[in-house]
Parts: C-alpha cells; structure tokens; sequence
C-alpha cells in the first residue's frame, strides 16, 4: 500500500507536484497515467524517497522510504531503463544490485530467466535495444520479489510482444497480492492492464477510479450542438437551458458546444423553447483517449463565479484542485494568469489565447474528478471479477485502441 | 552493518566489472613509474652539470617520483568516475532506492575505491622509487636511508588522498566533465604555477598536493614551507576531509 497526503514538489517557482494524495492498494495494478512533464516522475521519485517532497507525504506500509526496513526486499521499482552503466554486463549489472540488497547470486539469473535476458546475460548492456534495457530495467525491480512495484514508463521501446509481455507481467504479480504502480502517458494501455486509474495533469490530481468507472464516464454519448452563426447570443441562452435542464456543457473548437446529460429530443426541445435555432444536433461517443486528453489539457471543466475571489483556495477544495489552468469566465481576458491563485498559479503557465476548450458560464464541474481530494480513492478496487480488458483484447496493438468507445472496452 | 557490507560487496562488484578501472589504474601506475625512470636517467646524466648547491639539494627519492604529477591525473580520473559514473548513468537512483541511507552508501563505496586506490598506489610508489633509484646509480638513495621509507610509503598515501579528494568533489559536482574540468587543470596547471609565483606561494604551499607532496621529499634544504613532512600530510588530510564532509553533506540534502 503506498499513501500520498497532500504531496507537493516545487522546483524554486515551478511546482511539478501539487497537494496530490492517494492510494495505491495491494492487489490491482493501478495505472498513474498523465502527459509529459506532468509529475509521474517526479511523485515515482518521491515515494522512493529520491526527492524529499516541499510538503506533504508519502509511505509504503506506513512507513517513509528512508525509514523502511529492509527497503530492496520490500519495493522494487523501474525507474530509468537506461540507468545502466553500459560497460557493465547484464548479469554483473544485476550482481551488484543483488549485493546490495543481501541477496544471493543465484537470484541474479533467476530473474534474467523471468526477463528472457539469459542468453545475452554476460554481454555488455552497451549494445542493447531499448526493449533489451526495458526487461533489464524490470529484472532489477523483480530481484528483491518485492511486495510493492514501481515501474515508470515500462512498454516505452518495447515490441508489441513485449508490451504484451509487460501487461501480463504487471497483472500477474497484482494477483500475486502485491502493489503494482504503473506510469504511462498512454491511456490507451493503461485502459488494458490496469483496474484502477491515478491521473494527474501538471502535477494535480485530475482523477482517482477504477478503469470501469473512468469508461463508463468517459465513453458517454454526447450530441454535438452548433446554434445558428447568425445568432450569436443563441449560444449563451441555449447553454443557460441546458444546464439548467441538468445537462452539462463544454464548448468545442469552432463554436460547437458539446451537450452531455440530456437526450437529443430534450435539447431539440429546450432550444425550440428558448428559441434558439440549431444548425447541428448529432449523436456522437468520446474515445476514452479523448477524454484522457481533453482531462488532461488543464482546461478543466469546473467554473463558477466565485472563482475570482482572492484566497479562494483555501475556501474552497474544489478550486484548489481544479480550477487552475482556464480562465475564469468574467475574466479579464484568456492571457492574464489569475492573482488570486496563491502560489501555484505561478507555475501553471497562462492560459493560452486560443484555448480548445473555452469554458462558459453556468458549466458542471469535471465530472471525472473524485467528489474530494481528501477521500480521493472514492470507487474500491474492482477486484478480480472486473478485468480491465476484454479476453481478446491483449493481443490487439495498442494502436488499434485508441479510438475506444464503449462497445470496444466492454 | 550489515548494510555496509552489503554496499562494500555491491561496490566491488561495480568497480571491477568496468573497463575504466583497470584503464585508469593501469596508467597511472605506468605513467608514473615509466616517467619516474625517465627523469632519473636523465638526472644521473646531468648530474656533472648541476652546481655546487643542486648538487647539494638534489633528492633522489623525490627525483624518481617526478612521473606522479602527471600520473596522479589518471588516479584523479578514476575517483571522478567511481562516483560520477553513478550520476552519469542515474545508476545512483537505483542504488540509493536499494539502500536509503545515504551515508552509509557514499562513505562504503568510497572506502572499497579507497582501499583499491592505496594498494595500486603504494605498489606504484614502490616501483617508481626501486626502479628509479636503480637509473641513478652511484647517485642514489637507499630505502635504509633516513626518512626515505617514510617518502616513498609518502608517496603512496599521496596519490591515495588525491584520488579520494577528487572522488569527494566529483560526490559535490557530480557531472564528470565539470569534475575533471576543475580538478586537472587545477593539480596540473593553476597548483604548479601558483606554487613557482613568489607572491602567490606563500597560498598556494596550502593547497592539497602541494602541501601533501612534502611527505614523499627527503632532503628539503632549500624548502622554507612551514610544516615538516607529516605536517603537509595532515593538512592534505584535512582537505580530503573537508572534500568528504562536503559530499556526504550534498549527497544527504539534494534529491538524487
């Protein structure tokens, strides 16, 4: 079990890591999915107890890093696969972790037997691929058979064999009871070896649920709505009806607003009503990437208008959490960095003029966010019963999933 | 302490399953015992031509160590590379998430390349004092003579302090350019030049190699340093010491 309560990093103004608490139960594989450079590392490092964090904290099995027993024997993590001094052969490599961890040296080619490294075992690690130093990088984690695991980006540079290989890996040793902790700014392979789901973005907690909660969130239909050009305020007032009817809005690039919430006839209706005339109302389903990348953006969905007030963040945990990254409605205008942020508005970078996402007044808080930061493993682990992929579907490239909607994932 | 041992066994594992180690102690050995030999012969066929008072003040146990200014850079390349292999290769991750304490890592990995660095550089000063004493010839010392067992163990511990001084900065800088950036010119140029400048001698007597050297020299006549032998040895301690106070302090606050 690892535990993270209100971890922050900050790099002088830059913070890579902001108020992100969590937990990593036994038992699953649990996905930490965000883009680059948007603190997975960072937070990997921290609770390997690398990197001391500004604030908050982080244990495994209620205990610091720094200050676990036995620490090899109990975590094991991949964190960079080329950290291997190349002239150093595999098996020497792995040697001299063993030693350092009180293991016997028959431990070293138990694991290079695991990995499939046997064979090039006493060859310089100089001369391996990527994939090569990837299975090295795992054989060094496996070594101390670890009850928690840590793996960073561990299919970067693997074939789709080994991606193959990795995902059943990570789910094996999850049904051996132990804590797995997977990085990845893929969600397409995250959505098929793990049940529960970490997403951060610039170093916030974006959302905290199993892999079935975050697909049937995420591949909701939605319908497309474009108001008449010719009428701009149309789009403010169907907007207002919409969210007042319970339907939650975001606008699209273009001027199209995308309606979730409300059936199709509902918004035919409520816009004949509010008379406002529509150009376009198509059915339409979000990919499951989409959705990751769109949560992802730092144009989330959460306004309101008390979001100008200074000292908000301590008012109020919704805005700490997410209400960074869009302008507030009323605003200015899209290029000012907000004042009343605290500090790690300084960090965020300004919003940029040509946002995607522009929110408008009146719209839903993210709806894939947990309810609190606080109790933020909302959903239990899934267990068992609930695999996050289909039978078939491991052997599918991962390529072929991006473009998930819910008929694929179910 | 069984941690300790564990890192010790891990360290030596490290050190010699890299092909810079032997690279590096290979030549400092050879660089210095081979340029010992050289200026020896020179010395003992030049040495009709020395005046009354070089006559006077020539050193054989110094002379036949004349080849360690230059391979003491091979020593200070293999201490900057035991420790900033680690940082280059972020080997140091894995090592230091496999055993949080990190005093205990630095100061065992530091003590396995240490204990390495005496062996090769004792042999390398009793090579180069042997084999540079027999180019002397009718000018030469004998390891009986009065303080020259003293010069050439001297010797030996020298270039073990400047090997373990170097692995301290290399600890503080980490990246393995920027320590040998500092480091080479710093015991191959700036020390000497500083050293040979009136004004700046009275400094530069201080320094680490300067002050360290004064223990492999048996006759000092013409030398107004205001320490004796062991005296330099213990202020070039001193600074190893402050160069290790300094990484172990670095290595315990700065995220890895």
């Amino acid at each position: 079990m690892i535990e993270a309560v209100g971890l922050t990093k900050r790099y002088g103004a830059k913070t890579a890591v902001h108020n992100l608490s969590f937990q990593v139960r036994p038992g699953t594989v649990t996905g930490f999915l965000g883009p680059n450079g948007s603190g997975k590392s960072t937070t990997m490092r921290m609770i390997l107890g690398l990197d001391v964090p500004t604030s908050g904290s982080v244990t495994i099995g209620g205990y610091p890093f720094a200050k676990l027993p036995n620490a090899p024997r109990q975590v094991g993590a991949l964190l960079d696969a080329k950290a291997v001094h190349g002239g150093r052969s595999a098996r020497l490599h792995l040697l001299s972790l063993a030693q350092l961890a009180g293991l016997p040296a028959r431990r070293v080619d138990e694991v290079l037997g695991v990995v499939g490294l046997q064979d090039v075992a006493r060859k310089r690690s100089k001369g391996f691929s990527l994939g090569m130093g990837q299975r090295l990088g795992i054989a060094a984690a496996l070594l101390g058979d670890p009850q928690v695991l840590l793996f960073d980006e561990p299919v970067n540079g693997l074939d789709p064999e080994g991606i193959l290989w990795v995902r059943n890996l990570m789910k094996q040793l999850a049904a051996e009871g132990r804590t797995v902790f997977v990085s990845s700014h893929l969600m397409s392979e995250m959505a098929l070896t793990a049940e529960h789901l970490i997403v951060i973005g610039r170093g916030q907690l974006l959302a905290d649920m199993t892999v079935k909660d975050f697909i049937s969130a995420n591949s909701a239909d939605f319908a497309r709505v474009r108001t008449a050009d010719t009428e701009p305020e149309g789009r403010e007032k169907l907007t207002a009806a919409l969210v007042e009817a319970g339907g939650q809005v975001l606008a699209e690039p273009g001027g199209a607003l995308r309606v979730t919430g409300v059936p199709l006839p509902r918004i035919s209706d409520l816009a004949h009503d509010a008379d406002v005339r529509l150009w376009e109302l198509s059915p339409h389903q979000a990919s499951l990437e989409e959705a990751y990348m769109r949560m992802t953006q730092g144009a989330v969905d959460y306004r309101s208008t008390a979001d100008q007030r200074a000292g908000l963040m301590q008012a109020d945990p919704y805005a700490q959490g997410y209400g960074y990254g869009a302008t507030p409605p009323q605003g200015q205008g899209w290029g000012q960095p907000a004042q009343g942020w605290g500090q790690p508005g300084q960090g965020w970078g300004q919003p940029a003029p040509g946002n995607p996402y522009p929110t408008l007044t009146g719209e839903q808080p993210n709806p894939y966010a947990p309810p609190q930061p606080a109790q933020a493993p909302a959903a239990p682990p899934a267990g068992p019963s609930a695999p996050a992929a289909p039978a078939g579907a491991p052997a599918t490239a991962p390529a072929d999933l991006t473009k998930r909607d819910s008929e694929d994932a179910r | 302490m069984a941690v300790a041992t564990q890192v010790l066994q891990s360290e030596w594992t490290k050190i010699k399953s890299v092909r810079s180690t032997v690279w590096t102690l290979g030549l400092a050995l050879v660089v210095t015992v081979a340029l010992g030999i050289l200026i020896s012969a020179l010395s003992k066929s030049n040495f009709d031509k020395l005046s009354p008072k070089e006559r006077l003040t020539f050193d054989p146990t110094f002379t036949s160590f004349a080849g360690m200014g230059l391979g003491q850079l091979a020593m200070i390349v293999f201490g900057v590379l035991v420790v900033s292999n680690e940082y280059s290769t972020g080997m140091i991750r894995t090592s230091l998430a496999a055993v949080p304490q990190r005093g205990t890592f630095l100061f065992s990995k530091i003590t396995i390349a240490t204990l390495l660095t005496l062996a090769v550089s004792m042999v390398t000063s009793f090579l180069a004092f042997f084999l540079g004493q027999a180019m002397l010839g009718e000018h030469k010392a004998s390891i009986g003579d009065p303080g020259v067992l003293r010069a050439v163990i001297g010797g030996g511990l020298y270039m073990t302090l400047i090997t373990v001084f170097s692995m301290g900065i290399a600890t503080m800088l980490r990246s393995p350019m920027l320590s040998l950036g500092i480091l080479m010119p710093f015991f191959f140029l700036i020390s000497n030049i500083l050293g040979a400048v009136p004004a700046t001698k009275k400094v530069a007597q201080y320094f680490p190699d300067q002050a360290g050297r004064k223990v492999m020299q048996v006759i000092t006549l013409d030398d107004d340093a205001p320490y004796g032998p062991w005296g330099g040895f213990a202020i070039m301690v001193l600074w190893v010491v402050a160069a290790l106070v300094g990484a172990y302090v670095v290595l315990r606050e700065r995220d890895a």
